[in-house]
């Protein structure tokens, strides 16, 4: 199985590459199409994604809004869309409705398929080196170690895994 | 502090000049002199680097008056290097995730049950 790579590079970044076993079509699809984005882009355990609006087209909006399933607690994050090349490139900001971080970042998603795998790299760009420091931080703080130990249940909970 | 101490090391580790000497000092102490060979700088410049790595606990000076040889400190860079680790699981949580959704929109059960 393909393992992310995580890197701080520079002052203001954040790196991420991983292969997926997927063309790059899906790929693109699951990162733009609502309906798939919420199925994935969940986070640590207990929360789920009521609300994932995406007008894709440049200038056009997205916003995700996060909920803790027995807490209740709510969390959103939205943005705007700068770049669209599908289904190889996005760019676009971001920025939390209760700021966790200063100011706003900027993301740009890159698909790069080879022989029917994809490898995306996602690139973060924070405004400042205390903003980017601040997200990587977070990862210390959110309990994700406990993400592990339900991430068994969660596979075995998908149907459809493929058969041969 | 825990914070601004972490903040220091990732300002630190930003450079690729002080990235290279903490590699050099990996594998052994070494003076400013030794550590401004394969660089090619002025040891001042060098010990300027040496400055920024020492501010963040990343570098200490060593006993030996004469030679005053630089020491690699793995505790801050291993804090570093934890809290990247706990980010990234966080992330390949998603990736997981999207890995299995992946599986299932290339294997529909039947035809006609994806789009």
């Amino acid at each position: 199985m393909s393992t992310l790579q995580l890197t701080a590079p520079g002052e203001r970044d954040i790196v991420m590459t991983r292969v997926f076993d997927a063309a790059r079509a899906l790929v693109f699809d699951a990162h733009t199409k609502p309906e798939l984005v919420k199925r994935w882009l969940l986070g640590p355990p207990g929360w789920s994604m009521p609300v994932c609006e995406i007008d894709l087209r440049v200038g056009g909006k997205y916003r995700y809004v996060w909920r803790h399933d027995t807490k209740g607690t709510q969390m959103g994050m939205g943005g705007v869309y700068r770049e669209i090349v599908a289904p190889e490139r996005i760019v676009s900001t971001e920025r939390f409705d209760e700021a966790w971080y200063p100011g706003e970042a900027v993301g740009t998603l890159l698909l790069v398929e080879r022989g029917g795998k994809t490898t995306l790299t996602l690139t973060m760009r924070y405004e400042s080196r205390q903003a980017r420091d601040a997200v990587l931080k977070s990862g210390m703080e959110s309990g994700v170690a406990a993400s592990y130990d339900r991430l068994a249940d969660v596979l075995a909970a998908t149907p459809a895994r493929r058969s041969s | 502090m825990q914070q601004s101490r972490l903040n220091a090391t990732f300002a630190a580790l930003a450079d690729p000049t002080r990235r290279a000497i903490l590699a050099r000092l990996a594998t052994g102490d070494a003076s400013v002199t030794e550590l401004a060979r394969p660089f090619a700088m002025s040891q001042p410049a060098v010990s300027k680097h040496l400055k920024v790595l020492e501010r963040a606990g990343l570098v200490t000076r060593g006993r030996d008056a004469q030679r005053r040889p630089r020491r690699l400190e793995p505790r801050p860079l291993g804090d570093a290097t934890r809290w990247l680790e706990r980010y990234r699981r966080l992330w390949e949580g998603n990736y997981r995730r999207l890995d299995a959704l992946l599986d299932q929109l290339r294997t529909p059960k039947h035809p006609g049950d994806h789009r």
